[in-house]
């Protein structure tokens, strides 16, 4: 389980950083959503792979590591907000320059 | 107490004369000379108990577990500093009342006077390594807006270029050695420190230790071959170079050789190091200032030659020869301040400093004249005056040196020549300025006496070298025992202050040295020709511009190599940086990668989600020029994180993770409407080639990273959270508790985030003009049907269902899966699909909410719940909950975290649809234009 759980991992951070390397606005808002998706879960590995024991306090039983998931919750709130602040970048960027390359550089140029 | 206001009084004073000078020129002076007298009051109190023999001590901590305090500590050196520093300082603001000119901004130059002259007590005072290196590069920062006070003038901004970035580099070399220092002693305290001299002398960092901080000494106390910067830095006014460049400033390095002396000397690398620069300062410079027709150069290199005497003093390093030095720091101070300020009076007068054009200066103005003259013989160290005592003293120590066996005859002889260098150009001072012949070509012409108080402080030094020189023992001797005392760190030598200690050798070698010097002097012709044709000595200044030069050339081309503007690059090169990092530590080692922890089983669900999940990702990648699939890919990623949260034991996770998945998916698309749909291929096959290595290298690092910790065993900090929820929190809901509560803070300052980022992109937002597609990538117009009746009549039936849930979440939260990021994503859910279903127009009518308010009103009370626990004197975000029993609803809970929890629901909300309606917005004006 855990070689598969790293398996996947090593796939969304290829496909991610691929993405990221593009040179137009969207692969790169693309690459970095898979990219926090990656690191998100990376976050949440880190309180191992525990089934079926949530972390709610007053049980008996040990539940899984409520910290990594509490850093992850709002890992993901922000996440969203970065990823629409680039959105918005990039389409701010379309508007003032008339092309959606990462540089600002025209078609032709 | 006093010892913190001396400081602080000219640091924070510094700010008054700026503001005085819209009452006059002489209400500013006035507000300096007030300041400064009141600092030097501050310190009678603590002198008068160091004089009697216990140092003045203060103390405050600031970090004391990184050993990070203000220490304040006045011993006799530091006596004998602030008086300099204070006295001085007095004399300076009176002079510059009168030197600078109607044009002259006054209250900027006495801002930053007092600014350096409070960092310069600083110095004086800390008894804290890092402390004093923070005053030390102060006096840097300062002493470069001083030099170069008239700034409109290019030598004053060179030469105070030149000054910082010398005094500036030797300050980084002696911040390493003080960090050097400190670890040998185990302590940055100075007095400590000065305790453990052998513990240092006997540590094998000794040697890199000593030369470090010797180069902050000596490049602030522009030692040989550091002291080109000096003469250029005369480019200052005069009073800057009277109180910077003669009493303060360039002591800072010696004053550092005297404080660090019973730590660091004895030993031969001292000698040799010490002594050798001191040296050889003292020579190059008293020959150079023979050949300086501007009486300032003149000044400059006698001044650096001075320098040298005491730093070769210290460099003796037996216990006299430290008195000596100290005793020659008090008299150098007391005749050069009083020679610049002369120098300043002749140039003032003359209007140029050309020792060329200024002879008979005699006729003209024989009061100054008598003063200067009086203070060049201090200088030239001729018998009744302050200087003739230490360069005795000096002569004295010169004579018996043991490390130089049989070379002993060759320091005396320097020495001497030395001495008749100094009385030479002390002549040339004195002759050249003030008789021979008459004055050439003046600027200003006739020249005539100042006015009356610029010649006040000129007089009270010129009267300081009288007395202590004829007098020793009744004036200077207690200050000079206390110093001196305070620089060997313990019982002081034999040794007597007269002016007649008999016809021995020190005095043989006065003798000839003021014969040399005179006989010299006749000679200067001879020898100004011989040294203009002859010597061309390598000139230092040119060598550091041609350095500065070619650093700034190479850091040029290493940006223009490195910064090409190319995103794609930087990313690049980030990543790769970042790769080369991470794996250079796990190449060296030789521990396996996989840990010990056994494997868990895999079952066909989690297997199935893997694949999808990765297939997923390679879709959205390899198609991710038809964009829309690209986007469907990416949302199939999303899901299944979400139900990987489910499947490990994180329902809050999983919820969360689903609702911000909606509203992503919402934004790419609209984001899509606005951007190309489809890309061509503009990659080279090389550069996808060169991406998909370093994609893989990240990628495969990551991979392995995760299973090296996957597979070690797992140590958890978050059992105090578990075991306190409940009866700490008052919540069942782990996550939530520490959201909202043992982390608040941390919660607090990510919705503020999140509120400036929704803010940010308002901005973006604001004006911004769009080119709105007629039709789709394929080449097909839009569906007419903007607002599917199914759609909006099912979505309207939905949002009260769905508000329904999220109150539901956002009230559970503390116990079971919720809480206000969830309940605010939901919410945030519900209402964008009205505004999709039912268009912008049609939502705004019936919810007439302003998002801005709503954010702001999130954050506000977020804070004021924490705020309100201050009400009750426990720290911030405090939270309290307690259990209430209402009729016919029961039992219930009520938590201040649920306050603050509404906060962040709010924030979530707002930040949200701020973000969506103001994007579908643009839509809805390109749908009217183009409807139209």
């Amino acid at each position: 389980m855990e070689a598969l759980a790293a398996l996947t991992l090593a796939v969304l951070v290829t496909c991610g950083v691929y993405l990221v390397l593009r040179a137009r606005t969207f692969p790169v808002v693309l690459g970095l959503s898979l990219l926090s998706y990656a690191v998100n879960l990376f976050l949440f590995f880190t309180g191992r792979l525990v089934t079926g024991a949530p972390p709610l306090a007053g049980g008996a039983l040990p539940t899984a590591d409520p910290l990594p998931q509490a850093l992850v919750l709002t890992a993901i709130v922000i996440g969203f907000g970065m990823t629409a602040f680039v959105v918005i970048l990039a389409l701010r960027a379309r508007g003032e320059l008339g092309n959606d390359h990462v540089d600002g550089k025209g078609d032709g140029q | 107490m006093n010892l913190l206001f001396i400081v602080l009084l000219p640091l924070l004073g510094a700010l008054l004369p700026p503001l005085a000078i819209r009452f006059g020129r002489s209400a500013s002076a006035w507000t300096a000379t007030a300041i400064t007298a009141a600092a030097l009051l501050l310190a009678v109190e603590p002198m008068a108990a160091v004089f009697a023999g216990t140092p003045a001590e203060a103390h405050w901590p600031w970090l004391p577990q990184a050993g990070l305090d203000i220490h304040l500590r006045m011993d006799g050196l530091a006596a004998l500093f602030v008086l300099l520093i204070l006295g001085i300082g007095l004399l300076v603001i009176l002079y510059a009342r009168y030197y600078l000119s109607e044009r002259d901004p006054m209250g900027r130059f006495y801002g930053m006077l007092l600014l350096f002259m409070g960092a310069m007590l600083g110095i004086a005072l800390s008894d804290h390594l890092l402390q004093l290196l923070v005053f030390w590069e102060l006096t840097s920062l300062s002493s470069f807006l001083l030099i170069s006070y008239w700034h409109h003038r290019s030598d004053a901004r060179r030469g105070a270029r030149m000054a910082l970035a010398i005094t500036g580099a030797g300050g980084l070399a002696m911040l390493a050695g003080f960090l050097l220092l400190g670890h040998i002693v185990g302590s940055y305290q100075i007095s400590v420190i000065l305790d453990s001299g052998d513990l240092i002398r006997a540590h094998p960092l000794y040697a890199p230790m000593l030369l470090l901080v010797l180069m902050g000494a000596f490049t602030k106390s522009a030692q040989f071959p550091f002291h080109f910067w000096l003469p250029h830095a005369m480019a200052a006014p005069t009073p800057v170079s009277a109180y910077l460049h003669s009493a303060t400033m360039v002591k800072a390095g010696v004053f550092l050789l005297a404080r660090l002396y019973p730590a660091l000397s004895g030993t031969e690398l001292w000698f040799f190091v010490v002594g050798g620069v001191g040296l050889a300062t003292l020579l190059v410079a008293a020959y150079t200032a023979l050949f300086k027709h501007d009486l300032k150069g003149l000044l400059a290199y006698s001044t650096i030659s001075h320098l040298g005497l005491i730093t070769l003093l210290f460099g003796i390093g037996t216990p006299l020869a430290a008195v000596a030095g100290v005793f020659h720091i008090i008299n150098h101070a007391i005749f050069k301040a009083s020679l610049f300020m002369a120098a300043g009076i002749i140039d003032h007068e003359t209007g140029t400093r050309d020792m060329r054009l200024i002879n008979g200066m005699w006729k003209y103005m024989p009061h100054t004249a008598t003063l200067a003259m009086v203070a060049a013989a201090s200088m030239a160290g001729v018998p009744l005056l302050n200087g003739f005592l230490s360069k005795e003293m000096f002569f004295a120590e010169t004579l018996h040196l043991a490390p130089l066996g049989s070379f002993n005859w060759a320091l005396p002889a320097a020495a001497t020549l030395a001495g008749i260098f100094a009385v030479a150009y002390s002549a040339r001072f004195i002759h050249d300025v003030f008789f021979n012949g008459e004055p050439i070509d003046l600027p200003k012409y006739p020249p005539h006496e100042p006015p009356r108080y610029m010649k006040v402080p000129v007089e009270i030094l010129v009267a300081l070298c009288l007395l202590v020189g004829i007098l020793p023992a009744l004036t200077v001797a207690p200050l000079l025992a206390v110093a001196a005392g305070a620089v060997l760190n313990g019982p002081l030598p034999e040794y007597s202050l007269a002016i007649w200690h008999g016809f021995n050798t020190p005095f043989v070698m006065s003798l000839i040295a003021l014969a040399g010097g005179i006989a010299l002097y006749t000679q200067r012709q001879k020898l100004f020709d011989f040294h203009d044709h002859v010597f061309p000595f390598p000139d230092a200044r040119a060598m550091f511009w041609v350095a500065i030069e070619r650093l700034m050339d190479a850091a040029q081309a290493a940006t223009r190599a490195l910064e090409n503007g190319s995103l794609q690059r930087y990313a690049a090169l980030l990543l790769l940086a970042a790769v080369a990092a991470v794996a250079w530590p796990f190449l060296d080692s030789a521990a396996p990668l996989a840990g010990p922890v056994p494997a868990a089983p895999i079952d066909a669900l989690t297997l199935l989600g893997a694949l999808v999940m990765m297939a997923a990702a390679v879709v959205t990648t390899v198609w991710q020029r038809q964009r829309l699939t690209a986007v469907i890919a990416l949302s199939v990623v999303g899901l299944v994180v979400s139900l990987a949260f489910v499947r490990w034991s994180a329902p809050d996770l999983a919820l969360t993770q689903l609702s911000v998945e909606v509203v992503t998916i919402v934004l790419l698309l609209l984001a899509l409407y606005f951007l190309p749909q489809r890309a061509a291929a503009d990659s080279s096959n090389l550069r996808r080639g060169r991406d998909l290595l370093l994609a893989l290298g990240v990628g495969g690092g990551v991979g392995l990273i995760t299973w090296a910790m996957l597979t070690r065993p797992y140590t958890t900090i978050a059992n105090y959270f578990v075991e306190n929820s409940l009866p700490g929190g008052g919540g069942a809901n782990v996550v939530n508790v520490i959201l909202v509560d043992f982390r608040g803070f941390d919660t607090m300052g990510e919705i503020t985030v999140l509120a400036i980022a929704a803010i940010g992109i308002f901005a973006l937002l604001d004006n911004l003009r769009l080119d709105m597609p007629a039709t789709d990538g394929g080449g097909r117009p839009w569906s007419s049907e903007r607002h599917p009746v199914v759609l909006s009549q099912l979505t309207r039936f939905l949002l009260p269902l769905a508000l329904l849930v999220s109150v539901y979440l956002f009230l559970r939260g503390h116990n079971a899966p919720g809480g206000g990021f969830i309940a605010g994503l939901v919410t945030a859910v519900a209402l964008i699909l009205q505004y999709m279903a039912s268009g912008i127009e049609w939502t705004r009518q019936r919810w007439q909410v302003q998002y801005h308010p709503m954010l702001a009103a999130g954050v506000l009370i977020a804070a004021a719940t924490g705020l309100g626990s201050w009400l009750f004197d426990r720290p911030f975000l405090t939270s309290a909950f307690g259990h209430f029993h209402l009729p016919l609803a029961g039992e219930f809970e009520l938590a201040t975290a649920m306050l603050f929890d509404l906060g962040v629901y709010l924030t979530v909300v707002g930040v949200v649809m701020l973000i969506l309606a103001n994007l579908g917005k643009l839509t809805q004006r390109s749908a009217g234009e183009g409807g139209a």
